[in-house]
């Protein structure tokens, strides 16, 4: 569909993505990829899917007109409610389509990285469904910062691994996932978390988020009798919520698209996650993209208060967007984010994942013009967050 | 003809490599290692640059690669010690490691300056055979670089006849799916494999490697490759008192000598 900026058939967005990837997981990448191309003509296969989204996850997700944060800020500020799915975030939406894809692989064992342990509960949730075995890999420094996630997984019968090795975060947990998979390759199937990855796990981690704006285009058309906002805005990690609130405005070149890194402590600060503005290009888990790195290559440690951004890279589409100017990409910092949290407490009674809260922080450096129409990608609900915003602000 | 060819034209059976990572246990001890392990009958090295995120190896490799790290090993680095590779060692060189520090080294700059200091070949776990096709194989060539490929219990018979193809030296075959540092357990699943392998009567030599460690499964691995290479066990090897003195032990009890 997306000639522009779209992937071309070796995985590639422009300079970006492809499969790097070890020899041992050639044949499993090569069936997924054959399995990911078939299931997106096959009828059963869409009938299942939108079935699940509707009746299990509770889609559409509402798009909600803002009204206390449209007169603050003033344009039509409208929230694409993921934080109302089931199991509180868009990463659901993901493990839904993966799981049919790998129960159709005749996969017996599903493995899953996870930061803020969103996606691995999201893993744990269908595999519970699916009656699956299910392996989550978690670093270390985010299983105590994101305990109570780490007992739901428990809970849905997940086995739960702490990742030991590097920096003990989410590149590690994908590093320990991908080791895995290299020893268990016929039975199982890793259930990537973001639009990261080799080919065609970016392509097909989009695809199964472009429901959100899909649904989003449908519904601004009945609230605003325009399906086409002036701004769309998300959070980005690795890309997976953006992606998917993006994929259906890509070809529209008046929509502007702005995704929001977390810049941890400031940018410049050596404390970050701000992939765009500190990396450079090279391949990190099987994509060429952009990540932050050494002059020598080794990969640098990000930081940011949220686990769901502490990622040293970007998905591959999403460097191309930056790359080709598509997309802007900015960033707001911990202290921010932690601010626009609060606010959407206090002025829409929603409590947002941290994540998300970037995407709010940035309509602070925003000016607009009156009648504009802007989304944000809401992309999970802050439960999982509450000790952090307690401590910070000191309820 | 580089080096590697001219060891395969002239050596087809119980071939020996070695490999180590460059900077582990200590920053400096890189050719050092390379001239014992020669003097101890190693046919050929290959010499490991860390990365940070090794997703191909296991705990035994990643821990060096960490410490090699922290000792301030860089690509910069290791091509300043082996200024003195040619003067001191005979034996066929690779470099291994990850394609990301060769991307922000430059690959023609990496490739030149391997050519410089006397290397034979790369290998790289991360560059699959597309990618190397596409952006890399001319400039392997031109610095008579060999690229080693990798093959796996699991790849397809069409895919090994290509890189079969594509190979110049010799086709690394792994012995079973897994990262570095596994234990072999040797199944007739995987005797099964090497015979396989073996009756496809491959125009490149075949390398046994991954889980090779004592004399047993050196010995398994000869019986259908060409040979066999030793990684992590090595690797455990360095992390002990005199590792130096004692390399000549450590070979001969992988391949004691006749
Ligand atoms: C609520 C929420 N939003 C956003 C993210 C970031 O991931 P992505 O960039 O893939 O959307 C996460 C990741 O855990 C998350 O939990």
């Amino acid at each position: 569909m997306h000639m522009k900026y779209g992937v071309d058939e070796h995985g590639y967005y422009g300079d970006f993505g492809g499969a790097y990837i070890p020899e041992m997981l050639y044949p499993n990448i090569e069936a997924l990829r054959a399995q990911y191309l078939k299931v997106l003509d096959d009828d059963d296969f869409k009938a299942e899917y939108d079935q699940l989204l509707k009746d299990y996850v509770g889609r559409p997700s509402p798009l909600y007109h803002a009204k206390r944060y449209s007169e603050k800020y003033g344009a039509n500020i409208f929230f694409k409610r993921e934080d109302l799915n089931h199991t509180g975030s868009h990463k659901i939406n993901n493990a839904i389509g993966q799981i049919l894809l790998a129960e159709r692989l005749g996969k017996k064992r599903i493995i899953a990285e996870t930061g803020a342990g969103q996606h691995g509960v999201a893993t744990a949730t269908v595999c519970a469904l699916k009656g699956l075995e299910c392996v989550v890999y978690m670093g270390e420094i985010d299983m105590e910062r994101q305990a109570p996630n780490v007992a739901r997984m428990k809970m849905l019968g997940a086995k739960v691994v702490p990742a030991t090795s590097g920096s003990k975060t989410l590149k590690d947990a994908t590093n320990e996932a991908l080791r895995d998979w290299i020893g268990n390759p016929e039975d199982t199937h890793y259930i990537i978390g973001s639009a990261v990855g080799p080919y065609p796990y970016p392509e097909m981690v989009a695809k199964f988020q472009s429901i959100i704006s899909f649904e989003a285009k449908k519904q601004l058309l009945e609230q605003t009798g325009s399906e086409l906002p002036q701004y769309v805005l998300a959070c980005v990690g690795g890309g997976s919520n953006a992606i998917g609130m993006f994929y259906n405005f890509l070809d529209d070149e008046t929509v502007k698209l702005i995704a929001v890194e977390a810049a941890g402590k400031g940018v410049e600060t050596g404390h970050s996650a701000a992939t765009t503005s500190l990396g450079k290009e090279g391949v990190l888990h099987g994509t060429r993209t952009i990540l932050m790195q050494t002059d020598d290559g080794q990969v640098v440690e990000p930081y940011s208060i949220s686990a769901g951004l502490d990622y040293p890279g970007i998905g591959p589409q999403h460097a191309h967007l930056f790359k080709v100017n598509r997309a802007e990409y900015v960033s707001a910092t911990d202290d921010e984010a932690l601010n626009a949290g609060l606010l959407a407490c206090q002025l829409e009674g929603i409590i947002p994942a941290i994540e998300s809260a970037h995407a709010l922080a940035h309509l602070e450096k925003m000016t607009f013009n009156p009648g504009d129409n802007v989304v944000i990608c809401l992309s999970g609900r802050g439960d999982k967050d509450l000790d952090t915003y307690i401590k910070h602000f000191g309820y | 003809m580089n080096r590697l060819q001219t060891l395969f034209a002239n050596k087809k059976n119980n071939l020996l490599s070695i490999y180590f990572t460059a900077g582990y246990p200590e920053l400096n001890t890189t050719l050092d290692i390379a001239v014992a392990l020669e003097q101890s009958g190693a046919d050929f090295l290959e010499i490991g640059f860390p990365y940070s995120d090794p997703v191909a190896d296991g705990p035994t490799i990643q821990q060096s690669s960490e410490k090699a790290l922290e000792n301030g090993m860089t690509l910069n680095v290791l091509f300043e010690q082996l200024k003195q590779l040619r003067e001191r060692v005979t034996i066929p060189v690779l470099l291994m490691g990850y394609i990301n520090p060769i991307v922000q080294y430059g690959i023609e700059r990496f490739c030149k300056k391997a050519a410089e200091v006397g290397v034979d070949g790369v290998i790289v776990p991360d560059l699959p055979i597309y990618e190397y096709e596409k952006l890399y194989a001319d400039t392997f060539k031109q610095n008579n670089l060999s690229n080693i490929f990798l093959v796996t219990p699991n790849t397809s018979e069409e895919r090994i006849r290509k890189i079969d193809r594509l190979s110049n030296s010799f086709i690394y075959l792994l012995s079973s799916s897994s990262i570095t540092g596994s234990t072999l357990n040797v199944s007739t699943s995987i005797e099964d494999y090497y015979k396989r392998i073996k009756a496809m009567e491959l125009d490149n030599p075949t390398i046994i490697g991954f889980g090779i460690s004592n004399n047993a499964s050196y010995n398994k691995a000869c019986e259908y490759a060409n040979g066999a290479i030793v990684g992590s066990a090595f690797v455990k090897h360095l992390a002990t008192d005199n590792h130096l003195q004692t390399i000549p032990d450590f070979i001969n009890n992988i391949r004691p000598k006749l």
